[in-house]
């Protein structure tokens, strides 16, 4: 990550431990480089396809919705040691906001590593004391009488929200729905627009 | 009792039901990886479903035989949790039935 080199003193305890667990066989370097490989390929765009797929095909999105994990594994994520994933539904009067306010869990299997606010006490403090404040400070200003429902990630599941599909994007295909779906849009922080990506020159 | 989202057979609680979050503080007596909130903590809410089954975590996570226990979806009103919310938001949160009494 840029920005965010990590200290010598890190890296020298880092590889400490790593060698004293394999010298015991509690992990292998096999084992390590697989866990590399799944969080380097994880990203938003899984998770963004994933809702992209729920605006267009109403049996996806029922099951999206009873079986996360089995609709992660059915995007080819391997959920294997993954926490489940649980998906929440916005509606007309719900909208869903996740937070961990004990530590920073997050569904990393569909949506990637958490970015630093996330993570940061004033984010995980503010979302539960005074959600609307905080959506104010994404730009996000709901319409009266949205109920905000701020969902605490304390314990087994992980939680990824499924926005609803913004007016204007009727008839677009399920790339061009996936490409204005981002992070933050499955946290609950914003909401995704219909801002088409800037077209090739024809 | 085995283990695992969707495991909900030995659930006490039901969808619906008012329960109250114990007024507990069991971290001052022994060590303990707590997953219940201390601003929930003796706090009237309901039951939106059971989720599964999972590890008790206040004893797996120091590695110690950890019963298996029912995970609950609880649903709180903003106030009166939290004064600065508005009336009609919510809280969402996942709570283990040994934290649960009936309301």
């Amino acid at each position: 990550m840029a920005g965010y080199e990590a200290r010598p003193e890190s890296v020298a305890l880092l590889e400490k431990l790593v060698a004293a667990l394999k010298s015991r066989g509690i992990v292998t370097e096999e084992e390590i480089a697989l866990r590399r490989t799944i969080a380097e390929r994880a990203n938003p765009e899984t998770g963004a396809r994933m809702v992209a797929r729920a605006w267009i095909d109403p049996e996806w999105r029922a099951f999206l919705l009873r079986d996360g994990t089995a609709a992660a594994e059915a995007m080819g994520v391997s959920m294997k040691g993954n926490p489940p994933l649980g998906v929440l539904e916005d509606t007309e009067s719900v909208h869903h906001l996740v937070v961990c306010t004990l530590c920073s869990c997050y569904p990393r299997a569909v949506i990637g590593y958490p970015p630093h606010w996330y993570k940061s006490a004033a984010y995980r403090s503010r979302a539960v004391r005074e959600p609307r404040a905080v959506l104010a400070e994404f730009g996000t200003v709901l319409p009266a009488g949205i109920q905000v429902r701020v969902v605490d990630s304390t314990a087994d599941f992980r939680w990824m929200v499924l926005p609803m599909r913004p007016p204007g994007t009727e008839g677009w295909s399920e790339d061009e729905l996936t490409a204005i779906v981002s992070r933050d849009h499955l946290v609950g922080v914003s909401l995704p627009q219909a801002a088409r990506k800037v077209s090739h020159a024809a | 009792m085995s283990t695992g989202v969707g495991d909900i057979a030995a659930a006490r609680f039901k969808a619906g039901q008012r329960v109250r979050v114990k007024d507990a503080r069991p971290e001052r007596i022994a060590r303990l990886h707590l997953r219940t909130p201390h601003y929930v903590r003796g706090r009237l809410g309901t039951v939106t479903r059971a989720l599964g089954t999972f590890p008790n975590p206040e004893d797996i996570a120091f590695n110690r035989p950890a019963e298996p226990r029912v995970l609950y979806h609880v649903l709180f009103d903003q106030p009166p949790v939290w004064n600065e919310g508005e009336p009609g938001d919510t809280l969402l949160i996942e709570l283990f039935e040994h934290w649960l009494e009936e309301a």
